[in-house]
């Protein structure tokens, strides 16, 4: 349970960041708040031959708003973005989330793009990310790029981040006044990873479910309205949809049962927020 | 750029429970491991080793943060606080430690340091923190001996006797 060994370098300036990055190769990795990457390191499922931390540049360390956007640099820890004042007016789906992801102890150091570069197909923040419409921006020493946060997850712990590039920040839209939001989770214990979690929106365009924990990456699918005839079929279908998952905490078909009653129950409060 | 090469060990100047400290690391080394092995601090106890049992939690920069998971080189520069800076004298006990003791918080105390240490946090931060909000703060920490109860109870009374001390003449 100890790190195999790696060069360290603690870059003065974006570029020198992303020089280092380009000259490791696939070996290098950036570190942030490492509350992902060093469990990784311990259990050595990763072993990258050099670290670059990215916590000194000041530059990535900002909660910004544009316009309907909110922009979270690389190096903001979730307790910060927690502590935002403007999070419950403008992300109110965060400040539901934020309870389950981790613990008070791991959110104090984690960051938001860490958790979204880490990529665990049952975490908070890339579910988040992706039903609220999001995006990536994305940096190498030659080029800058922003996807959206449906093409970033591309599977299993995998994104679309290509060798030399790293997350410089993650972009959530505005949470639209009169919209509902809700977050849920079942996990074995508070703070594990969940089993599965659920993400309601309730807007003008209807209702949308995001599920995390279930598939390889987090999903989003559109639902009739609570009171129509097909809403139980639809939800049925998408239970069945999914890939989902078989280990340890639970069967595939017990993980299709919490689609069908914590998604009804997501939905249902994020509609009742909406009214 | 500060390039430090794996296979030496280097410099990391940081606070350590109010004392400005030296100490030598390779990059790979933990800060459980760094305070424990190196500096000789054995307070902070080891479990899991992947930020899961919550033994090992100081805190870094007045916040708690799992030691297990904080690389040696993260904290150059930064304040950390181990259970050893809870009293300045080893033969006393700080206030939380003792109302520990009185409710019987504790059992074999292998998680303890760990939780005092995330307690000590939530008094200072939220001094009118009651039950839900220790536990909120205990979720972060496995203990097989007590069954929680009476860590929240002795949490309770340190909070209770803490806003006590701050009204005075009360």
């Amino acid at each position: 349970m100890k790190p195999a060994s790696f060069d360290f370098i603690c870059p003065d300036t974006l570029d020198e960041a992303l020089s280092a990055l380009s000259e490791a190769g696939g070996d290098g990795r950036i570190i942030a708040g490492g509350q992902s990457l060093v469990p990784m390191l311990n259990m050595r499922l990763a072993r990258p031959s050099v670290l670059i931390d990215i916590m000194r540049l000041e530059a990535l360390r900002r909660i910004e708003m544009s316009g309907d956007e909110i922009t979270v640099g690389a190096g903001v820890r979730q307790a910060e973005l927690e502590a935002w004042p403007n999070l419950l007016r403008d992300l109110p789906l965060l400040t539901a989330a934020f309870p389950w992801i981790g613990h008070v102890q791991t959110r104090a150091r984690g960051t938001v793009c860490g958790s979204v570069a880490h990529a665990d197909p049952s975490a908070e923040l890339p579910l988040s990310l992706v039903i609220l419409g999001g995006a990536v921006s994305l940096r190498s020493r030659k080029q800058k790029r922003k996807v959206t946060a449906d093409d970033f997850f591309i599977g299993m712990m995998a994104t679309d981040l290509a060798e030399g590039e790293m997350i410089e920040a993650v972009h959530f839209p505005k949470a639209v006044p009169g919209s509902g939001y809700a977050f849920r989770e079942i996990g074995r214990r508070h703070g594990d990873f969940a089993i599965v979690a659920c993400a309601a929106v309730a807007d003008d365009n209807g209702l949308r479910l995001g599920i995390a924990g279930v598939d390889d990456r987090p999903r989003v699918f559109p639902l009739p309205a609570l009171d129509d005839d097909q809403f139980d079929d639809a939800l049925n279908d998408i239970a069945w949809s999914l890939n989902a998952r078989e280990d340890l905490h639970a069967s595939a078909r017990y993980r299709r049962e919490l689609v069908r009653n914590l998604g009804r129950e997501t939905l249902k409060e994020a509609s009742r927020c909406r009214a | 750029m500060p390039r430090m090469n794996a296979a030496r060990r280097h410099v990391i100047d940081f606070t350590l429970n109010g004392q400005k400290v030296r100490a030598e690391a390779e990059n790979r080394m933990l800060l459980s491991d760094l305070l424990r092995h190196e500096i000789g601090l054995t307070g902070t106890h080891v479990g899991c080793e992947h930020g899961v049992c919550g033994a090992c939690t100081v805190q870094i920069d007045g916040k708690p943060a799992r030691a297990c998971l904080t690389l040696a080189q993260q904290v150059r520069g930064s304040d950390v606080r181990t259970v050893e800076a809870l009293t300045p004298d080893p033969a006393e006990l700080s206030p939380l430690q003792a109302a520990f003791r009185r409710h019987h918080g504790l059992q074999c105390g292998f998680c303890t340091p760990g939780i005092l240490m995330s307690l000590d946090v939530l008094l200072r931060e939220q001094p009118n923190a009651g039950r839900e909000e220790i536990r909120d703060y205990l979720s972060g920490h496995l203990c097989r001996c007590t069954g929680y109860a009476t860590i929240v109870e002795a949490a309770i009374a340190a909070a209770e006797e803490q806003r006590k001390e701050e009204i005075p003449n009360a």
